[in-house]
């Protein structure tokens, strides 16, 4: 284009020999640099910093007080992923049941545990037996049947369990209807001319294909829930939080110990990220002919700085 | 399943009446979009309805099958209500489960396809007689390829509605509803949704259902189609039947002005 190329023959131009001169990015390779330096910058400081006391987070890494509340974390993340999934689809066919007297209580329900800190929700649970000294089965003419104290019920794991089964499926709720609602109403109709009960359709029609709507927003909430959990550890449940604080407080290493934590949490997180992509490829078997495993997903995304993507 | 009850004799209505419909009324809120419809398709027969967009005649094949719940009018399949059990004077409202049960010999086809996009079309295919009939899966599956073969579509068993083009979709969409063998089959403007040139594949499929004898209900845009294949073609306008009759008959002389208006802009 600059006026110093030598000039060709008007008119005489090869299509064959034509080529594409790709647009340059100059500025991507800036930000580039920027990140690669302070990169650099924080993982020097970490390695060189002694007060990270790099020795002492691996020797605390198995040890069998953390790995004991790692356990806990564990086993309170999935039950309540449970609790909730089932308590959010009830809330969730409820919220869309035509009949008022369903889908108002499912709503006023998100709406209140949704609507308040889980912490809050939390210390509530803990502290029932102010409110309800006794949990007592009492039918009328026979008597008390059976009576147990509160204090012996809900002790800290169960109220845990409880309090934060009952705020996660507030949010599973929201999760799942809107699930629901993106299958095509013409799905149902296909369903019910084919002679299905509207629980076979909800099963093996609208479910299957609500799932791929579902299951990215769960895997969320899931990897959020484990690390909400760590909350517990203010109503004394011995999780991975717990433990290390119990360390720390003895031996004053505060960080490697949050460090350890924090490793913990990051290799469970990245285990369940593994089983979200393995889920939500399974979910969609009809939308690629040919299914990448994860490493090439990953890579791939990762090698297309520079490159345009190109669309299949 | 329980043996239907017809009540073909205390209607006074012919025993091989398929579909009998008399002063249907539908109405949204204010807005009565059937006015009194009546039509009887015959055992064996044929029955296109035409008519311009908003004239109720979807509304109308949607009422048969009690996709719409009729707000007046008498309404029977086969000598039977789909909605309802009758028990003396009185019509009992059926729970949906029920409802789904006499739907199952009912088949219709949408405009929009409605395949189930999460199985293949082998599946499709399967779901219906092995979850609804409980028919044994091998036996389905035969029948579900012989289907296929009848459609054109053999080949095409193990990929995914995506992956077909809009009348191979339709043409599955109708092997489906043939594999739990309806006594009649409704179809909603079946080709509407369709690339001009993928209309002729679905409308062949149709033809030959229509030469073997199975009773059909089409709404329809395709006059063609309605003349060459239709025992009775019914006119609809405004939430009434306008005319109806010998398809022939009537595309060549039609009675109504309202009639003869639609037609010279359709044809």
């Amino acid at each position: 284009m600059t006026g110093n190329q030598p000039p060709g023959p008007v008119g005489k131009i090869d299509p064959e020999k034509l080529t594409i001169v790709p647009l340059r990015h100059p500025w991507r390779w800036v930000a580039v640099a920027l990140v690669l330096v302070s990169v650099a910058a924080m993982v020097r400081s970490a390695i060189s910093n002694p007060e990270f006391q790099w020795p002492i987070v691996a020797q605390h890494l198995f040890n069998p007080l953390i790995l004991n509340g790692l356990w806990q974390t564990i086993l309170i993340t999935v039950v309540v992923m449970i609790l909730a999934t089932l308590g959010g689809t009830i809330a969730a066919l409820m919220m869309l049941s035509p009949s008022k007297l369903l889908s108002v209580p499912a709503a006023v329900f998100v709406w209140f545990f949704r609507g308040t800190p889980a912490l809050v929700q939390l210390i509530i649970w803990y502290n029932l037996s102010i409110v309800v000294k006794d949990f007592t089965l009492w039918l009328p003419g026979l008597g008390t049947l059976y009576s147990v104290s509160t204090n012996d019920v809900m002790t800290p794991v169960v109220s845990a369990i409880v309090a934060l089964s009952l705020h996660e499926s507030g949010y599973m709720a929201e999760i799942v209807r809107s699930g629901l609602r993106s299958v095509n109403k013409g799905q149902y109709e296909a369903s019910a001319c084919l002679g299905m009960k509207p629980s076979l359709a909800l099963r093996r029609i609208v479910l299957p294909q609500a799932m791929r709507m579902i299951i990215p927003p769960t895997g969320n909430e899931t990897i959020n829930l484990l690390k909400t959990t760590s909350l517990v550890s203010i109503i004394a449940v011995g999780d991975l939080l717990y433990s290390a604080q119990s360390i720390y407080a003895r031996t004053f290493e505060t960080i490697p110990l949050l460090l350890v934590v924090s490793f913990w949490y990051l290799a469970v997180v990245s285990i369940m990220s593994v089983g979200q992509f393995y889920l939500e490829r399974n979910f969609s078997r009809d939308e690629h002919r040919s299914n990448p495993g994860i490493t090439k997903a990953i890579l791939g995304n990762l090698t297309k700085i520079g490159r345009k993507e190109a669309l299949a | 399943m329980t043996a239907p009850h017809t009540h073909h004799d205390r209607f006074g209505i012919a025993s091989t009446t398929m579909v009998h419909a008399k002063g249907i009324r539908k109405s949204y809120g204010h807005l009565e979009v059937l006015k009194g419809v009546d039509l009887t398709v015959p055992s064996g027969s044929v029955a296109c309805i035409i008519g311009p967009s908003g004239s109720g005649k979807s509304t109308f094949l949607r009422c048969i099958n009690h996709l719409e719940e009729i707000n007046g009018g008498l309404m029977l399949v086969d000598g039977d209500f789909v909605g309802y059990r009758l028990d003396g004077n009185k019509l009992y409202e059926l729970s949906p489960n029920a409802i789904c049960q006499r739907r199952a010999d009912i088949g219709m086809v949408f405009q929009q396809f409605n395949l189930f996009p999460h199985m293949t079309v082998l599946e499709n295919l399967v779901e219906a007689p092995v979850r609804v009939k409980r028919e044994p899966v091998a036996q389905a599956t035969a029948k579900a390829i012989e289907l296929l073969q009848r459609v054109g579509l053999a080949e095409k068993r193990d990929a995914y509605p995506r992956q077909l083009s809009g009348g191979q979709q339709q043409r599955v969409a109708i092997a489906r509803a043939l594999a739990m063998n309806p006594k009649v089959l409704l179809f909603d403007e079946p080709t509407s949704a369709l690339d001009p040139e993928l209309v002729g594949e679905v409308l062949e499929v149709m033809k030959s259902l229509a030469r073997e004898g199975i009773t059909m209900v089409v709404v329809t845009h395709e006059i063609g189609f309605a003349r060459e294949v239709a025992d009775q073609l019914v006119f609809m306008d405004g939430g009434v039947v306008v005319e109806s009759g010998n398809p022939r008959e009537m595309i060549a002389n039609p009675k109504s002005p309202r009639t003869r208006e639609f037609l010279a802009r359709v044809l």
